[in-house]
């Protein structure tokens, strides 16, 4: 799925990276626990977090996730975006809460990360 | 066996509580690693094992130096901090025990899963810890024969 449809399914908005939503995306995950993150999550992922700080998007750089969606509406600070910016991470912002917004990625077919092997 | 000399080695400092420049090391380290040629499933291994000792710097320790020493078919990776230590280094390594202040657990870290993901991660782990003075982490990571190029 691309990460432009994920933003439709999600009615989001793009807060950095618009020139990237034609990344594939295969799998997500959502999650508030960047070490669950770190060892949970497969490369080429997305994100799903209510997180906004900038470890998030170190979390992402350091496993090569290819995107992350904010949950609940909120937004980062400007240093979290730059730096969003200089690693090539997609941001996107729903205003749907966490499992509304993972349910509806699932509904549509978007696998999750321990479902990696079935594929 | 005389010892191989390493392909790269880097020295760098962590400044405990700077948490703009937490990862800034792992990330160099993902790039040198990358261009030294190294599959990619190597590199997440070591670069995930390196960021949670990078952060755990950070998080606990006043400030510590992150020495890295890479060789054609292993990395040598050694953080030592000046830091409150660790008192009990077996409940520090129980999944989900941690004493990380609530502010950093609201930054997501700290939740209790560090050491056992260097664990995992890693090859070799290995720990030296005094309360009150400060913690060493040595961590070495082995290609697998069939990654070798």
């Amino acid at each position: 799925m691309r990460l432009r449809e994920i933003k439709e399914i999600l009615k989001a908005k793009v807060l950095v990276g618009e020139e990237l939503l034609d990344r594939e995306i295969y799998y997500a995950c959502g999650s508030d626990l960047l070490s669950d993150v770190l060892a949970f999550a497969k490369e080429h992922a997305l994100l799903l977090t209510g997180l906004t700080n900038a470890q998030v998007i170190r979390t992402a750089e350091m496993i090569d996730l290819l995107g992350i969606v904010f949950v609940r509406g909120k937004k980062p600070e400007t240093a979290t975006v730059e730096l969003a910016s200089l690693k090539k991470i997609p941001l996107l912002s729903t205003h749907l809460p966490m499992y509304e917004s993972c349910g509806r990625l699932y509904l549509k077919g978007l696998r999750g990360c321990s479902e990696l092997s079935d594929a | 066996m005389p010892e191989e000399n390493p392909l790269v080695e880097m020295e760098r400092e962590i400044v405990g509580g700077d948490f703009q420049r937490a990862g800034d090391v792992s990330s160099e380290l993902k790039n040198i690693l990358q261009q030294a040629g190294f599959p990619a499933p190597f590199n997440r291994r070591v670069v995930i094992a390196s960021y949670e000792a990078e952060m755990n710097v950070v998080i606990h320790a006043y400030r510590g130096i992150f020495r890295v020493q890479i060789y054609s078919d292993r990395v040598h990776i050694e953080v030592d901090d000046e830091g409150p230590g660790i008192p009990d280094l077996e409940l520090a390594f129980q999944e989900g025990y941690s004493t990380a202040p609530p502010h950093i657990r609201e930054m997501g870290f700290g939740a209790g899963y560090g050491l056992s993901n260097m664990k995992k991660c890693s090859d070799r782990l290995h720990i030296d810890t005094r309360v009150e003075e400060g913690t060493r982490v040595i961590m070495d990571f082995f290609l697998p024969s069939f990654m070798k190029g």
